[in-house]
């Protein structure tokens, strides 16, 4: 009683809030993403915010019980959650169920789950398992191919059922391997990959030779010229350049759909009405908020089906359009003070485990809120991935309710370790 | 258990997020603060400024029975822009066009305007609207607006009330009321009457969702302007007078005009041949308009303001008041016929004016002239015409002769009456006189009228002395259209001169040896006067003016029928049978309306 009591003293009111925030103007917003023609009261069940409403139900009962739980059931089941999520998505990807192209679903009834939602937590679990073992050292090569495998194992097969934008969010993971000493080249060559693959599809291949040439120039004159610095930097050119080669023919081989988002993204393209369609109503659905919004439920361009997805994928457009600035940087406000919050909490955490687990946490909160963003507003590819805490769905909120809880109640019970 | 070099690493990963979040911070404020194009981006998507048209004002007759109203139809738009990717076969095949003929119109939208709308397809029937309707939500950027059109449940008075159609761009230059597409009072009384009319479109502002289906009127209608309605127009015309005069003017050139004497009122404007004018309505209507302009017999010429005639005879009528004004004849001035000044029917001797009227008697009323012309002011007899002349041309302009009459229809000829100015131009200064245009005397020679004139000297001679404007509307919503129409013309000659005058109109048609007795009217006292109007290209046309009763005057009448001879034979009787159905409320001499009806003029060569 007493160690429950003092949990429950040392949870932290700051991640709580900001969680039930924005639970609950995520609720308001799928709510005013509904067309006036079908409006009925918010609590009504057959509508997508009614049955929201029984989603945040279902989590703030899970969050409670996840309070109840104690911690170290979580941190000895990891491995076991991770195979079994493993299983489930061998199984979805054989019989799940179809929706827009992929086979992410169950579904039983009226309901749907979607197992790679929840990889992301027993992914999360299983790394902070590993890497808080005292043997691994990150350093080594062999303790980052065991971390990459944890990661990219589930990835790989969500990749299969295709849903490319769920695998990809594993990469986020890089984050907290990188707070756990992996060498810094990694994140950079990460960079310099990013920017080269953009390079290779906006210009000329030559061009991109001759800047790297004098890039590699200058390292060779700043640094030391010996023999090995010498040898490093030309096989650094030659690597870029294949790189180069390679991106652009990578690109080739996307699917024509996903080709055409990253050429829309980069203006090759201007098609408003076709595959551009997205990202251009998107924009203006954002672009028309203006300072402070047209007002709750005045938004005519979510309103009205402009905005494709504007209940999942887009739903940062219903803040920006009837919230505008203001709305909209709040929202990122309270995701930042959310991941600021987690970041900050598993530094202060003197276990391992729960410190590695709360920077994945917050790796996956960054990336996919990025993401997420990012494309709603043309700065990535579209990419469909939901808003945390905020779309419309159950298997994303449950997931980062548990993700969240399972940290806050690790945090709160850190003194006991 | 602390790596205090790697939990330095702490601030990278915030400094990471900050830095990506910074980015997306600028990102929307660029677009939602600096780029403003995004809200009308918005606009446009979401709001569908729909033109609320206006009902264009009815139009009636005198007696309160509809002449004009209006029908519904739809106007298929399309606004470009929001158009996406549909069946374009289907599309074609429900509005009964080809595929080609879409996608060109398509095409034209596109130059006009991606975001404003275009017509599509103009005046869609109600049973394809009907089809459509159902179907449209499938095409993107089309809708339909409701429009009406002109209908006219008689078919008549054509030339009055004129024809609506779509504005050209100058007519869309000089007014920015006018929008492409918009229908305009092109002539006739909807031209004329245009700005009361058509009322005052407004404007509502629709949402749309991505189907573009309506999804009601943005801010409960906050910022909608509700479209006026046209006025009604309350017309002088009596419709059955207008029917019947029609009627009788089948297969003639020419035209009839009843004007009631005491207030102006046109009861009857006819200019024929005309035609109905529902042709000038809807899809046909180009290539209807396109075949009456190429019409031989040019029914789209309103004959009734727009032909210019030698007046004849019935010009004698103010040469012998203004005579008799002057005092150069008395009423009991007799002249001989003297056949070697001018031709002349056989008839014996007018001893007095009335008797001269009566037989319209040509030497007499160039003796008539001669004095009026010649007053012996001046030995030169050429200042001496100059000064008779001028004195004239006074009097004979307060008759509403050789200028324009300000009837409320757009376009009017204004006639001619030669004056010094006009003779010195042919002849050079002080070299003319009377002898130079004696024909005058008889309404030949230079004089022209056009047929409202003639029908305004009847509406005079019925007054005895003053006139006020014909005019065909009375009333306009609740407004008199013009003080100009309550307003009294006198002439110059004082209305004692008309008496005699008069009773020569009333000889013509009942007393032995006049020269109308057809236009006689059973119980009704019809004064009139006959003339001819020479035609240097045919047979001559026939003229006859009219009112009656001879006492109390109600209806006034010329009919002028081109290329029929004599004013007597044929132009009387048509007087006198409108004359009849004025009174009577129709027509008893059934007979004489079917001779009238069925005899033609039309092969007879042209003007």
């Amino acid at each position: 009683m007493n160690n429950d009591y003092r949990i429950a003293k040392n949870m932290d009111v700051w991640l709580i809030l900001v969680y039930v925030v924005l639970v609950i103007c995520g609720w308001f917003n799928i709510y005013a993403t509904v067309n006036t023609d079908q409006q009925a009261s918010i609590f009504n069940v057959s509508q997508i915010y009614g049955k929201q409403m029984i989603f945040i139900i279902m989590a703030f009962v899970i969050a409670a019980i996840i309070l109840l739980v104690d911690m170290r059931f979580f941190m000895n089941m990891s491995y076991i959650f991770y195979a079994i999520v493993l299983v489930l998505l061998v199984a979805v990807t054989l019989f799940g169920t179809k929706i827009s192209g992929a086979r992410s679903w169950f579904t039983f009834g009226g309901f749907s789950i979607q197992p790679s939602e929840f990889a992301k937590f027993t992914t999360c679990l299983a790394l902070a398992k590993y890497l808080s073992t005292s043997v691994v050292v990150l350093k080594d090569i062999r303790s980052q191919l065991i971390a990459m495998f944890i990661m990219l194992f589930p990835a790989t097969l969500i990749l299969l059922q295709p849903d490319m934008g769920s695998a990809m969010i594993f990469g986020c993971f890089i984050l907290a391997l990188y707070r756990e000493g992996l060498p810094a080249i990694y994140l950079w060559v990460i960079f310099f990959a990013a920017v080269l693959f953009v390079a290779a599809l906006l210009v000329q291949w030559y061009i991109i030779l001759i800047v790297l040439a004098i890039a590699v120039s200058l390292l060779i004159f700043i640094n030391k010229r010996t023999f090995k610095n010498i040898a490093m930097a030309l096989l650094l050119f030659l690597g870029a350049a294949a790189y180069t080669y390679s991106a652009d023919y990578a690109f080739q081989k996307l699917q024509t759909h996903q080709q055409d988002r990253i050429k829309i993204l980069f203006a090759q393209e201007i098609d408003t009405q076709g595959v551009g369609y997205n990202v251009s109503q998107s924009k203006i659905a954002i672009g028309s908020g203006g300072w402070t919004g047209k007002g709750f439920m005045q938004g005519t361009q979510t309103k009205y089906n402009f905005v494709p997805e504007q209940s999942t994928d887009f739903i940062f457009c219903t803040i920006g359009e009837e919230w505008g600035f203001v709305g909209s940087v709040l929202l990122l406000v309270l995701f930042f003070i959310l991941i600021q919050r987690i970041v900050a909490l598993a530094e202060q955490s003197r276990n391992k485990f729960s410190r590695i687990y709360g920077y994945g946490l917050a790796s996956l909160l960054f990336f996919q809120v990025f993401i997420n963003v990012g494309m709603t507003i043309g700065l990535l590819p579209v990419i469909g991935i939901p808003l945390p805490f905020f779309s419309y769905g159950g298997s994303s909120l449950w997931t980062y309710t548990i993700m969240l809880f399972v940290f806050i109640k690790q945090s709160a019970s850190k003194s006991m370790f | 258990m602390k790596d205090r070099g790697l939990s330095r690493r702490k601030i990278d990963i915030i400094i990471i997020v900050a830095l990506v979040f910074s980015v997306f911070v600028l990102r929307l404020f660029y677009l939602q603060v600096i780029d403003e194009s995004y809200q009308v981006m918005a606009n446009n998507n979401a709001f569908r400024n729909v033109v609320q048209y206006p009902t264009r004002g009815l139009i009636y007759d005198r007696n309160g029975e509809l002449i004009v109203y209006n029908e519904a139809f739809y106007d298929l738009m399309v606004i470009p822009g929001q158009v996406k990717a549909f069946d374009t076969a289907e599309f074609a095949q429900l509005i009964q066009l080809s595929v080609p003929e879409c996608k060109k119109r398509l095409a034209a939208a596109k130059i006009h305007s991606r975001y404003a709308p275009s017509v599509f397809e103009k005046q869609i029937s109600k049973e394809t609207y009907g089809r459509l309707q159902e179907r449209l939500y499938k095409y993107r950027g089309f809708y339909a607006q409701i429009r009406t059109l002109r209908k006219y449940p008689k078919s008549v008075a054509a030339h009055v009330l004129g024809y609506v159609g779509e504005v050209s761009p100058s007519m869309i230059e000089k007014d920015v009321y006018y929008k492409q597409g918009d229908y305009i009072g092109m002539s006739g009384l909807e031209n004329f009457y245009e700005n009361q009319l058509r009322g005052q479109k407004g404007q509502k502002i629709q949402i749309v969702d991505v189907k573009s289906q309506d999804k009601g009127s943005y801010m409960d209608g906050k910022y909608d302007v509700y479209a006026v309605p046209g006025q009604n127009l309350y017309s002088t015309l009596d419709l059955s007078l207008q029917e019947l005069a029609e009627q009788l003017m089948q297969g003639k050139r020419g035209s009839v005009i009843a004007i009631e004497p005491a207030t102006g009122e046109i009861l009857a404007l006819v200019s024929a041949p005309t035609y109905d004018p529902n042709l000038l309505v809807g899809r046909e209507r180009s290539s209807n308009y396109h075949n009456l302009l190429n019409d031989p017999q040019k029914p789209l010429f309103d004959r009734a303001l727009m032909a210019q005639y030698p007046p004849g005879s019935v010009f004698k009528l103010p040469q012998a008041l203004i005579a008799l004004k002057h005092h150069v004849i008395t009423e009991n001035t007799g002249f001989h016929c003297d056949k070697s000044l001018v031709g002349c029917h056989n008839h014996p001797d007018a001893t007095n004016l009335r008797e001269g009227v009566k037989m319209s008697c040509n030497p007499y009323f160039q003796q008539v002239y001669r004095r009026m012309i010649m007053q012996n002011i001046d030995p030169n007899r050429f200042i001496d015409s100059r000064k008779g002349l001028a004195m004239w041309e006074q009097d004979i302009l307060s008759f509403g002769f050789g200028s324009r009459l300000e009837i409320d229809l757009p376009n009017t000829k204004s006639g001619l009456i030669p004056n010094v100015v006009y003779y010195d131009k042919i002849y050079g200064e002080n070299q003319w006189a009377f002898s130079n245009f004696r024909s005058v005397s008889i309404g030949q020679g230079e004089v022209l009228l056009i047929p409202l004139q003639m029908a305004n000297l009847a509406a005079i001679m019925a007054n005895r002395g003053f006139y006020v404007t014909p005019h065909l509307c009375r009333k306009i919503g609740d407004n008199i259209p013009n003080d100009e129409y309550a307003k009294i013309h006198l002439t110059t000659v004082d209305s004692s001169y008309f008496k005699e005058v008069v009773n020569g109109m009333y000889d013509a048609v009942y007393a032995p040896g006049g020269t109308a007795h057809r236009a006689q009217v059973e119980n009704i006292t019809v004064c009139g006067k006959t003339g001819t109007a020479e035609n240097p290209h045919g047979k001559d046309h026939a003229v006859f003016i009219a009112f009656a009763p001879k006492d109390d005057p109600k209806i006034a009448i010329s009919v002028i029928i081109e290329n029929s001879g004599f004013g007597g034979t044929w132009a009387s009787p048509i007087a006198s049978l409108l004359i009849e159905q004025y009174f009577t409320g129709e027509v008893k001499r059934v007979q004489m309306k079917q001779q009238m009806q069925e005899i033609s003029f039309m092969n007879e060569i042209k003007p």
